[in-house]
């Protein structure tokens, strides 16, 4: 079962205008770069962008790029912003979050995780006791006043708990240290973050590995992403960037 | 008001005092992630939710290796018994109690142990950086404030009733700032140490809650 595309041009070429992508990376660790890089090539308009801890701040040209082009119609994420007020007045992602123009939808993000974990495990919906006490409990925090539904909340045992939705996207892109020809991957430290999770949540997973190698070659207990979750596989070089935020 | 306190190294060091040997700790950004720097000699192992427990130093020079920071995008090194795992089990083990001690910065405490840490309206934003904080509360079993006594301009950030959005509630046990060593009791605020040269009046006019003054009262043991 060969899962290889040959280009990242070629596997992303279904992505079309409104999709939802998943974009795995803790800040500047695991940030499918190369797979982002061709969505800004492409020119595709209304995005919705589902993050998990600020993989647009680590990779913050590609985040430029994809503000100008005016490409993204909302951005999911727990850690999106500059930690600095006064940076993040200067930054072209913050100020169409601030004129309305790109939605910003904010969660815990323990709460994301789960999100996408229960999205690609057959799990409707979920209670955690993350955020009660918070705004987060009341309704879904967004800069769009409309859409600001209320959530639930229920106690167990006299303590409580907030309601929360899966998560599962269109398509989510993939970064890893390596992967075989069917899919299966394997990701090196911190890298690995949201990368596995978001894989199982993408309806189609589209993987940028830096490692190609046949099947075999990653040795079975060390998978740690089964090929059952990956459609597409595509070779890239193992790029060198910063490791910074500020 | 403002009074001479503590550096920000200096108040990482008396939080740090608070880490026990065989404790398994997450640290905030900002003053807490300096604690790190105090804990050498220590049997202390460091989650960080980007996922990774025994994080090591911070690294430099050759050591840097892109594929490996922390939860503040720093540049860490690993050391031997350090685990990678993925972002859904981190937080599993973040709200699953499993921390033993959680140590965080913040804009305002209340005297109830509420803490507001994630959005400043001054900034006019209705969204803002939740990141990992509220999970981390959701499952502390000791939770640790560290930061400044009082804002820029003088301002008590330790105040009767949260006016910034609040990241808790009721699950604060400490606060060490420049000034000051308090504990949240179920009474109140309980005022343990205080910096030198600082009178209890002093003290007061920086903080919102009436402090309860501990009969063990003493200067900041660093």
């Amino acid at each position: 079962m060969d899962k290889v595309w040959n280009s990242v041009e070629e596997a992303i070429s279904d992505v079309e205008d409104g999709a939802t992508v998943a974009i795995p990376g803790f800040f500047a660790a695991g940030v499918p770069r190369i797979l982002l890089r061709a969505l800004i090539a492409k020119g595709v308009k209304n995005l919705i962008l589902a993050c998990g801890c600020g993989p647009l701040l680590g990779a913050s040209e590609e985040l430029e790029l994809l503000v100008k082009n005016r490409q993204v119609k909302k951005v999911i994420d727990s850690y999106a912003l500059y930690r600095s007020a006064s940076k993040g007045m200067q930054d072209s992602f913050e100020q169409a979050v601030r004129s309305g123009e790109i939605e910003l939808e904010v969660y815990p993000m323990g709460t994301l995780a789960e999100k996408y974990r229960a999205g690609g495990a057959g799990i409707p919906a979920f209670y955690t006791p993350t955020g009660a006490g918070s705004v987060v409990e009341e309704s879904i925090v967004t800069n769009i006043v409309e859409n600001r539904k209320e959530k639930e909340t229920r106690i167990f045992d006299g303590k409580k708990y907030v309601l929360e939705y899966a998560l599962k996207t269109d398509f989510a892109f993939i970064h890893a240290s390596m992967g075989d020809r069917e899919g299966n991957l394997r990701y090196r430290m911190t890298s690995r973050n949201f990368n596995h999770v978001m894989a199982t949540a993408g309806k189609i997973t589209i993987a940028e590995v830096e490692n190609l190698v046949e099947p075999g070659e990653i040795a079975p207990d060390d998978v740690h992403t089964p090929g059952i979750y990956v459609q597409r596989v595509v070779k890239v070089p193992r790029l060198t960037f910063a490791i910074t935020i500020d | 008001m403002k009074f001479e306190g503590l550096p920000r190294e200096m108040i990482a060091l008396r939080a740090s005092r608070e880490i026990k040997d065989g404790d398994y700790v997450n640290l905030g950004i900002g003053i807490p992630t300096l604690i790190s720097n105090w804990i050498e000699g220590k049997d202390v192992i460091l989650q960080s939710e980007i996922g990774m427990t025994k994080t090591g130093p911070l690294a430099f020079g050759e050591d840097v290796e892109q594929d490996l920071i922390n939860a503040s995008c720093q540049a860490v090194t690993q050391l031997p018994g350090t685990a990678y795992f993925d972002i859904f089990e981190s937080f599993g083990m973040i709200r699953g109690g499993y921390m033993d001690v959680i140590v965080m910065g913040a804009l305002q405490v209340s005297s109830k142990g509420d803490y507001a840490g994630w959005s400043n309206p001054a900034r006019g934003l209705e969204v803002g950086n939740i990141g990992g904080s509220m999970d981390l509360c959701a499952g502390a079993n000791k939770l640790l404030i560290t930061m400044e006594h009082t804002t820029r301009d003088g301002q008590p950030k330790i105040v009767n009733e949260l006016s910034y959005p609040a990241t808790a509630k009721g699950k604060v046990n400490m606060i060490f700032t420049d000034l000051a060593v308090i504990e949240v009791i179920p009474q109140g605020l309980l005022l343990k140490e205080l910096y030198p040269g600082l009178t209890l009046e002093d003290i007061q006019s920086v903080t919102e809650p009436k402090l309860i003054i501990s009969p063990d009262l003493k200067e900041i043991e660093l």
